[in-house]
């Protein structure tokens, strides 16, 4: 009934219809700035962008309803590569991505770009080790692979549960931020923002699973990408600081070098402690001397690559493209649209910082009589919700730099402000982080109640189920795994990065190992598989447990979202000896291995299975 | 389904592989090394920026860009050769 069962026709004009959605898009934006000078109110402002952006989703959603398999857990196997290089990126860059990674450049400097590499890197090892070869496997989950791959309802298991701990993790950080954004957009508490942040998601995901979460993905690609780049581009040109910031922030660090040392940076610490706040003592661009602090940069960047090429709501993203070769050029897209905002986030954090620390520009406030920083609107919003402090810490009535304190989040929201773009692009950037965080938890959920439905209900409990029991079942999942997400995450456990690393390391200790040596080690077996996922698993939880508990010293400088490391070199361990003292995988597995290596031929599991 | 023999398979799995190991080496590079290596790096200037910190804020993230473009590229190819390309 819908547009999208049109035969071949949506696909074929799928870049007039998302570039339809843009101008459309881009259209509303110039019509809220002219509401805006007509003398709307902010908050009107901000409402209508959050409402218009979630209608326009759950349309979609309905609109790619659907009663397929094929459909449901694969859409149908038709998604274009660059088109699922957009809904990869959506579906990877979360809340955290969009609204923390340049307050993490910001505040904590150099160090701090060891996500911006691994979030990046890791999408080599997904191209060269993993994609295509899952792709050709033709699985509708990432425990369907290891289940098949490694036979036996044991293995089967064990991926799902890996899966569950790494995606629950994950998910319930994406349902804090959508909460989050949609609570100061209504103006309604917290929890209920939670709540009304999930129907949004569910609205998109649940009538049409993946094919619906794959076209609303790319919408949302849209609009977070407008809403990240915008605003930096008009900063940039308005102060001066060039029409391509990402080009020319060179000079911007190298200033920023420059007085550091003048206004104290790292020398003139803390006088008092505010929670969740903090003043600038990182310096922007000069990491600490010594192996420990490269190590602590390089080990980091580790887990969140392998985590990247072992997270299944990515991996499942390949299982959607017409062919192998697709699979492995819509990894090529989808980091090339990821790298459209990780290479601005520095970009950001730097201009943002110097328009608050160069003494030569009208923005800085660091140097400036106290009384006349507190009369600027952006400090005094902030500070009246207690995201900012200013402190007269010497007694001299000038704001000094450990007088100043932020929290590290409210950076890529308050940097229009600091230059004094209009209010409009704020409403733009709250679109832009709901967009980023539904995303993600769309595709978290997906995963998860994909692989419980499929591996745990079908391929274990009830493998007779017909087609529509199925798919009721997997709705059925998604509420309640969205409810329980939603439940733990009004809860606030943990700030939304710790929970996004521990995601990463959870992953990489369970299925790194399993699904690599899966394509890539023919003798791998299915002890060796269990051993690899349980030992990885179970070591790296008890690394983490004592680690974070403080029951243990971390081993060389390994903290808690570090723990990856360890637990994959335990799964390594144990995968390699356990499939070594055991026999060799039967000759139909082995078959099945080799078919997998070369793209021609039908896929191992048929489209329906 | 392919009636490919199997010397043709090993040899395609051969330079599959190869291709992943250059590829990872590079990545290995770009992720790792030129990062131990952040503070000499730094002293030079590169465009304003020091490079060091100019890698990991966007140099590496390029070169895996551009790497996985080419990546798909030269798989295609090695794919073609031994007639194992989808049509």
């Amino acid at each position: 009934m819908s547009f999208f069962n049109l035969k071949g026709g949506f696909i074929e004009n799928l870049p007039k219809i998302y570039a339809m959605y843009t101008g459309a898009f881009l259209l509303f934006f110039a019509l809220m700035a002219i509401l805006e000078q007509y003398g709307v109110k902010a908050d009107t402002i901000g409402i209508l962008f959050v409402a218009f952006t979630i209608v326009i989703y759950a349309g979609i959603g309905v609109l790619s309803r659907t009663t397929q398999l094929s459909a449901y857990y694969l859409a149908g196997r038709q998604v274009p590569p660059v088109f699922n290089g957009m809904a990869t990126a959506a579906d990877w860059m979360s809340g955290a991505s969009f609204v923390a990674m340049a307050g993490g450049v910001f505040m904590s400097g150099y160090p701090y770009l060891a996500f911006v590499v691994g979030w990046t890197g890791g999408y080599v090892l997904v191209a060269t080790l993993m994609a295509p070869y899952l792709r050709k496997f033709g699985c509708y989950t990432v425990p369907d692979f290891i289940g098949t791959r490694y036979g036996g309802n044991f293995a089967r298991i064990l991926a799902v549960t890996v899966l569950f701990v790494a995606s629950f993790t994950y998910v319930t950080a994406q349902i804090n931020a959508t909460g989050t954004i949609a609570a100061r957009a209504f103006q309604i508490p917290f929890e209920v923002g939670v709540w009304f942040g999930l129907s949004g998601i569910l609205i998109c995901s649940m009538l049409g699973g993946m094919r619906a979460v794959t076209w609303t993905q790319v919408a949302q690609y849209i609009v977070l990408i407008v809403a990240y780049l915008l605003p930096v581009f008009w900063m940039s040109i308005s102060q001066g600081f060039g029409i391509i910031p990402q080009f020319a922030f060179g000079h911007a660090v190298e200033r920023i070098m420059e007085l550091e040392p003048i206004l104290g940076v790292g020398t003139q610490l803390a006088q008092e402690k505010i929670a969740g706040l903090s003043i600038l003592t990182t310096l922007h661009a000069t990491p600490k001397e010594g192996a420990m602090a490269a190590w602590q940069f390089i080990s980091l960047a580790a887990c969140m690559m392998l985590g990247t090429a072992s997270l299944p709501h990515i991996l499942m993203r390949y299982f959607t493209t017409p062919s192998v070769r697709d699979a492995r050029s819509s990894v090529a897209w989808s980091l090339g649209f990821i790298f459209l905002l990780y290479f601005t986030a520095p970009a950001l954090a730097t201009f943002s910082k110097l328009q608050l620390l160069d003494p030569n520009m009208a923005t800085s406030i660091i140097g400036k009589p106290i009384a006349d920083v507190m009369a600027l609107e952006w400090i005094q919003k902030w500070s009246s919700i207690g995201m900012l402090a200013v402190r007269d810490v010497a007694g001299d009535g000038i704001l000094h730099i450990n007088g100043f304190f932020i929290r590290p989040d409210i950076i890529v929201l308050a940097t229009p402000e600091i230059a004094g773009l209009p209010y409009v692009i704020s409403g733009l950037v709250a679109a832009g982080g709901l967009a980023a965080a539904m995303s993600t938890a769309d595709g978290l959920l997906l995963a998860i109640a994909n692989a419980l439905s499929h591996d745990l209900y079908y391929k274990v409990i009830n493998p007779k189920a017909e087609t529509r029991t199925r798919l009721i079942v997997a709705r059925a999942l998604l509420l309640v795994i969205g409810a329980g997400g939603a439940i733990v995450a009004s809860m606030k456990l943990t700030g939304i990065l710790g929970a996004v690393a521990w995601a990463f390391c959870f992953a990489m200790s369970g299925l790194f190992v399993p699904l690599v040596l899966g394509v890539w080690w023919k003798r791998a077996n299915r002890p060796g598989a269990i051993a690899g996922m349980a030992v990885g698993l179970g070591v790296g939880s008890w690394y983490l447990y004592m680690v974070f508990n403080k029951l243990m010293e971390p081993w060389i400088g390994l903290d808690h979202l570090r723990f990856g490391i360890v637990g994959t070199l335990a799964s390594l361990i144990a995968m390699v000896a356990v499939t070594l003292m055991t026999k060799e995988p039967d000759q139909e597995i082995q078959r099945m291995v080799d078919e997998i290596r070369i793209p021609r031929g039908d896929a191992i599991l048929s489209d329906t299975h | 389904m392919t009636t490919m023999d199997i010397a043709e398979r090993e040899k395609h799995w051969a330079k599959t592989r190869r291709l992943m190991i250059i590829h990872l080496v590079v990545w290995f590079i770009f992720s790792f090394v030129v990062h131990a290596f952040v503070t000499p790096l730094n002293h030079i200037n590169f465009f304003g920026w020091p490079l060091g910190y100019y890698f990991a804020a966007q140099g590496s993230l390029a070169v895996f860009v551009i790497q996985l473009f080419m990546f798909v590229k030269q798989q295609d190819n090695i794919d073609r050769e031994f007639g194992v390309a989808e049509d």
